[in-house]
């Protein structure tokens, strides 16, 4: 199945079309450290991507690679069928990719509604004559991307905390929040480091059913982070392991479980 | 029970980004506008204006400026005084040169000029934050004010050193010179407020505000989210410079009118300019209204109170002042570091309660 770029139907009905990011023989370095050996995958349109693996294998930083935060020094990110040239993060994300954060990255002194209506920055254009302003095209856009992110604000239920200032809002919501500004940006490609950390049963059945709600209402491919194995194995289309920089194992969650070298790498294997 | 957000709902998008989304709010603000502008100029005499009026306006244009910079953006400066001064000579320089063209459009000139000045001493903020840079702007204070002392055509080769500003007129009354009078120096000043906050209120309300506080609260994630690190600076520092150098313009003109650049902006003057958005309340528009008040208001009530009533002497009473200011700071910096604004905001969440809190 990973060969093929034919677009095929999953067995819940969502249309995997064809790649949308290609990392091709990827290596970064930091000083003598290499955090990413030589690794070559594939993100399809519209599927559920997870990366795991153990601690320090890599997989933050394939993350960071993606977004732009680090560059690598050997190998091409190709996105929608073109190779990317080196790019600041906020360069990539106008190509359409967002993320959030291992340990929350949101604005804490800005409420949530302000917080999301950054997360749509991208998408607005008007100068800052008319902002300084506050008419013509700066007063309509603030409306129009107001509309949208109440949207997205409605889809997470987060409706009854737009007001707030974020620094005094729970762990579990915050994360809600930094997917929703992540979301508001309508990304192509939606990068989630660790979605569920740290949460309980519910909170992580919450974040579960939100990410495939996104996949499945707006289409948007998405390429997750994730240590709970019941959650990557649910939700993922294809799973890529990591183990020590170096990639061990890629394909559908049923094929990875049964991976030799997956095992081993999660259990530990024996010395003699 | 005047105030109350119950039963003031919002049907669309537009009222509710409004500056003023409750309604008493909204009142208040035009009885505060009807008495700043059809009250005040009636009834002030030379000593309110000197004293008091005139130089709130005048710094409550450069806290906007400097919270822009530091409350909103998140890049401390001590460069407002030497920014103040590019402002001031800007504007004289300018008044010299064309003395057929308005003064108001000097003003805004001045402050464009110091936007200039300003964005590139804000370029250190791309590499180096926080204590560094707060080093590296202080650097500008002093370059700006040397500058200003040794190069002489700044002050057009005149014996003293100084800079006096000729008689200027905006329709037919005089604004600056010796024979202004003390409702037309408050009235410049206070259109020249109004128009600068509103702006102020309007970019940090939109996009550019929320790429400014992006920046402040998390500069990582504000790139990744599609913040162009660069630009935001940058305009931050050019927006703030921009107020910075009109209240120094009218610093100048208007008020001072004759002015030798380290005594009326040297270091102090920084730092005075960052006390009033400290106490007043960094990010918060209305905390440099609150913060300029207060630090103008603070040695002038001591003064009426322990000279005039008390009859302590007068050196006394300056110290005094140092003091209280001094303890005010570490007291707002340790118990309440958004300032009076906050310290408003949450009377007013207490108040909406009242008297029944749970």
């Amino acid at each position: 199945m990973k060969d093929t770029v034919e677009p095929y139907v999953t067995d819940d009905g969502r249309t995997i079309g064809g790649v949308l990011m290609d990392m091709r023989n990827i290596t970064l370095r930091f000083g003598g450290v290499e955090a990413i050996k030589d690794i070559s995958f594939d993100i399809r349109e519209g599927e559920i991507r997870a990366i795991i693996g153990p601690n320090g294998a890599g997989k933050s930083s394939m993350l960071n690679v993606i977004s732009g935060f680090y560059n690598p020094q050997e190998g091409e990110v190709w996105f929608r069928g073109e190779k990317r040239p080196q790019m600041r993060p906020y360069q990539v994300a106008r190509l359409g990719i967002a993320r959030t954060f291992q340990n929350i990255a949101l604005f804490e002194g800005m409420t949530v509604l302000d917080n999301i209506m950054t997360g749509r920055l991208t998408h607005m254009k008007s100068g800052m004559f008319w902002q300084a302003l506050w008419a013509g095209r700066a007063e309509k856009e603030e409306v129009e991307n107001r509309e949208k992110v109440e949207r997205i604000i409605d889809f997470l239920e987060i409706q009854a905390i737009r007001k707030t200032p974020v620094g005094r809002l729970p762990y579990g919501l915050k994360k809600r929040v930094e997917l929703a500004r992540a979301l508001a940006a309508e990304p192509k490609l939606l990068l989630l480091d660790e979605p569920m950390a740290g949460m309980n049963v519910e909170e992580k059945e919450d974040m579960s059913r939100f990410i495939l709600d996104v996949n499945d209402e707006f289409g948007t491919t998405i390429a997750l982070i994730e240590h709970d194995m019941g959650v990557v194995m649910d939700l993922s289309d294809r799973v890529v392991v990591m183990d020590y920089g170096r990639k061990i194992g890629d394909g559908t969650p049923d094929e990875v479980r049964g991976n030799q070298e997956v095992i081993d790498a999660y259990l530990g294997v024996a010395h003699d | 029970m005047l105030y109350r957000e119950a039963g003031d709902f919002k049907t669309s998008y537009h009222a509710d980004n409004q500056t003023f989304p409750i309604k008493f709010d909204r009142i208040g603000f035009w009885i505060t506008m009807a008495i700043a502008f059809l009250v005040i100029p009636f009834v002030i005499n030379d000593y309110w204006a000197n004293a008091i009026f005139v130089p709130f306006l005048i710094y409550a244009i450069a806290a906007i400026g400097l919270n822009i910079l530091t409350g909103y953006c998140g890049q401390v400066s001590l460069g407002t005084g030497g920014f103040m001064a590019v402002g001031a000579y800007a504007c004289y320089k300018l008044m010299t040169a064309f003395p057929d063209v308005s003064i108001v459009i000097h003003i805004i000139l001045a402050g464009g000029i110091t936007a200039a000045v300003g964005a590139a001493f804000g370029l250190p903020s791309l590499r180096i934050k926080g204590f560094y840079l707060a080093v590296a702007t202080l650097a500008a204070q002093f370059f700006l004010v040397w500058l200003f002392n040794k190069v002489s055509w700044f002050y057009n080769y005149s014996a003293s050193g100084q800079i006096n500003a000729p008689e200027r007129f905006v329709a037919g009354v005089a604004v600056t010179g010796p024979n202004t009078a003390p409702w037309a120096q408050y009235m410049i000043c206070l259109v020249f407020l109004t128009v600068c906050a509103l702006i102020a209120r309007n970019l940090t309300r939109g996009t550019v505000g929320r790429s400014w506080m992006a920046i402040r609260d998390m500069d990582i994630a504000a790139e990744i989210i599609g913040v162009n690190p660069l630009k935001a600076k940058l305009t931050a520092f050019a927006v703030s410079s921009f107020f910075v150098g009109i209240s120094g313009a009218l610093f100048f003109s208007v008020y001072l009118g004759a002015v030798e650049v380290g005594e009326a902006f040297g270091i102090q003057k920084s730092f005075l300019v960052l006390f009033m958005i400290i106490i007043g309340g960094l990010g918060s528009i209305f905390g440099c209204f609150a913060g300029a008040a207060f630090l103008v208001l603070l040695p002038v009530a001591l003064k009426v109170l322990g000279v005039d009533v008390l009859g302590w002497p007068t050196d006394l009473v300056a110290h005094l002042n140092l003091v209280i200011v001094g303890a005010l700071i570490m007291f707002f910096l340790i118990k309440e570091p958004h300032g009076l604004a906050q310290l408003w905001r949450l009377a007013k969440e207490k108040l909406r309660l009242w008297p029944f809190p749970y």
